[in-house]
């Protein structure tokens, strides 16, 4: 297996994009990414392959066969091209999916882009459409929606370790302070604790500023070998230390302990073992706040926190920009945005920002080590990765 | 959801038919061919009694298409006295409910698909209707 470096990155502005079709923020992200890269100048006219992460367009945008669709729309027709889904953790396993490619030997330059346009839809089929993530015959007949599943994981949370529901305000106020100096955040203003306990509830006990909002967006990268970076000037290589996916049943009500987020702590211990760190190694986490919830799971499962007491780290302040485990560096999905199958590639960027030290404001100093982790369903894939510099 | 893929789900809507592993005595809601407790092949019917209580729960308060006319609705998961949790509704509450209140299956009106589609029917639980013994 070869080592894998990302050489490029590219991101479109997230938000309401009605004047942008999915074909253009791909477009956009993979060209951002290829320049970055420095492709051109260095005689590489097309990767060799792209790998399209996305969750809804068939549904959202009567669109399927975005592999060939996107490539095509690169200038890049001919290459080897496909969707990888995995519902919010498609972006994930599409760069998952490119490592491996690159790593194999098979591939020498690969692109990933996610990308999801869910704004050309009203509220009542994006709902329904985020929902097929979940088990259809035995979870959604009955009327559950997304924002329902995890107010029954945080109600549960809850009750067990009788934590208040303010114990999970600083996650959105970290997450709304961070996006203030990213330009293509969604929501670039700082919020109140105050905000946040105020806010109106639309699954008890989740409320607005516990979940993640509806976006168009498209991120991508551009991988390659190390030891083909090492030949490309002007580009910082990061190195992608470990690529790892650990599953769990999707319905969520399968599950023996489902506090527990047993994907991600398979695909973190795995990871783990495979960079050779622990969490006391990672200076920056983009983790996956679809919900206060996860976030809190995800810190647990992760190894950041013991079993009950994830939210001891955002009242502390620990999760901000300069504490021990900072998370969410340029908004999250919070405040950044979260377009579902484009998520897992944003984070991917994020980390890479950080580790390059062209994150400005947000800077978490001395970056080495950063882990990304993209959450699928209520935790049924977990893809994490750990990059490094 | 088409007309065969809710037929093909009748008996887990109406009885609550799950399965109980030959190899473990593991019993499994929903059926699926495999035991999620041994791995081993597991196709022997079990029916649920039917009761069990709440593990946790939430109200819809926006329902996506279908559950419009419903909203706003409660769904829980309820643990089953025989070991399962599942994903249902609660219906006929006077009051909140609370995790640990005791349910019990009854059969109602699931969902619809508009004027010309189907009515679903299945399982929602309801707070015990009668003490138990």
């Amino acid at each position: 297996m070869r080592d894998v470096c990302i050489i490029g990155i590219g991101q479109t502005p997230l938000g309401e994009l009605w004047d942008r079709s999915l074909r253009h923020l791909a477009f956009d992200a993979l060209q951002a990414a290829a320049n970055d890269a420095g492709l051109a100048e260095a005689g590489i006219d097309r990767p060799d392959a792209l790998f399209v992460g996305n969750m809804l367009s068939a549904r959202t945008i009567d669109q399927a066969q975005l592999g060939a669709l996107i490539a095509d729309f690169c200038g890049w027709r001919g290459i080897e091209a496909a969707t990888v889904e995995a519902a919010c953790a498609s972006g994930g396993a599409a760069f998952q999916a490119g490592v491996r490619a690159v790593a194999s030997g098979m591939v020498d330059v690969a692109a990933v882009c996610g990308v999801e346009k869910m704004t050309d839809v009203g509220k009542d089929e994006i709902t329904s459409a985020l929902a097929t993530a979940a088990d259809a015959d035995y979870e959604v007949v009955h009327g559950v929606t997304f924002v329902a599943l995890n107010a029954l994981v945080m109600q549960r949370y809850m009750y067990e370790y009788d934590i208040p529901h303010e114990a999970f305000a600083n996650f959105a106020v970290n997450a709304h302070q961070n996006a203030v100096n990213n330009p293509n955040a969604m929501f670039r203003r700082a919020i109140k604790a105050e905000t946040y306990n105020k806010a109106a509830m639309i699954a008890p006990p989740v409320n607005l500023f516990d979940s993640s909002p509806v976006c168009d967006g498209a991120a991508a990268a551009i991988l390659c070998p190390l030891e083909m970076a090492r030949d490309l000037s002007n580009v910082i290589p990061v190195r992608v230390l470990a690529s790892t996916t650990g599953t769990d049943s999707l319905n969520l009500d399968d599950r023996h302990d489902m506090l527990s987020l047993n994907a991600a702590r398979i695909s973190v211990q795995k990871a783990y073992d495979i960079a050779g760190v622990g969490p006391e190694d990672i200076d920056l986490f983009e983790l996956h706040d679809a919900f206060t919830i996860m976030a809190t799971l995800s810190l647990e499962a992760s190894g950041f926190a013991e079993r009950g007491h994830g939210t001891d780290l955002a009242r502390s302040g620990e999760i901000a920009i300069g504490g021990r485990v900072p998370i969410c560096t340029m908004g999250g999905l919070k405040a950044r945005g979260h377009p579902v199958g484009a998520t897992g590639v944003y984070g991917i960027v994020d980390a890479v920002t950080q580790l390059r030290g062209e994150a400005g404001e947000n800077q978490v100093q001395g970056a080495g080590i950063a882990m990304a982790q993209n959450i699928g369903g209520t935790g049924s894939t977990v893809v994490t990765h750990i990059l490094g510099v | 959801m088409s007309v065969s893929q809710n037929w093909r789900l009748e008996r887990q809507r109406y009885r609550l038919q799950g399965e109980e592993c030959p190899h473990c005595g593991a019993k499994i809601f929903p059926p699926r061919d495999a035991c999620p407790e041994c791995a081993k092949p597991a196709q022997e019917p079990y029916t649920f009694v039917g009761k069990g209580e709440i593990y946790s729960y939430t109200t819809v308060i926006d329902g996506p298409l279908g559950f419009e006319y419903q909203s706003p609705y409660v769904v829980a998961l309820v643990k089953l006295d025989e070991g399962p949790i599942i994903t249902t509704q609660l219906t006929d509450l006077e009051g909140e409910p609370e995790i640990g209140m005791r349910v019990e299956m009854v059969t109602r009106k699931l969902r619809t698909d508009g004027d010309e589609g189907v009515i679903v029917y299945g399982y929602k639980f309801r707070p015990l209707l009668l003490p138990e013994a």
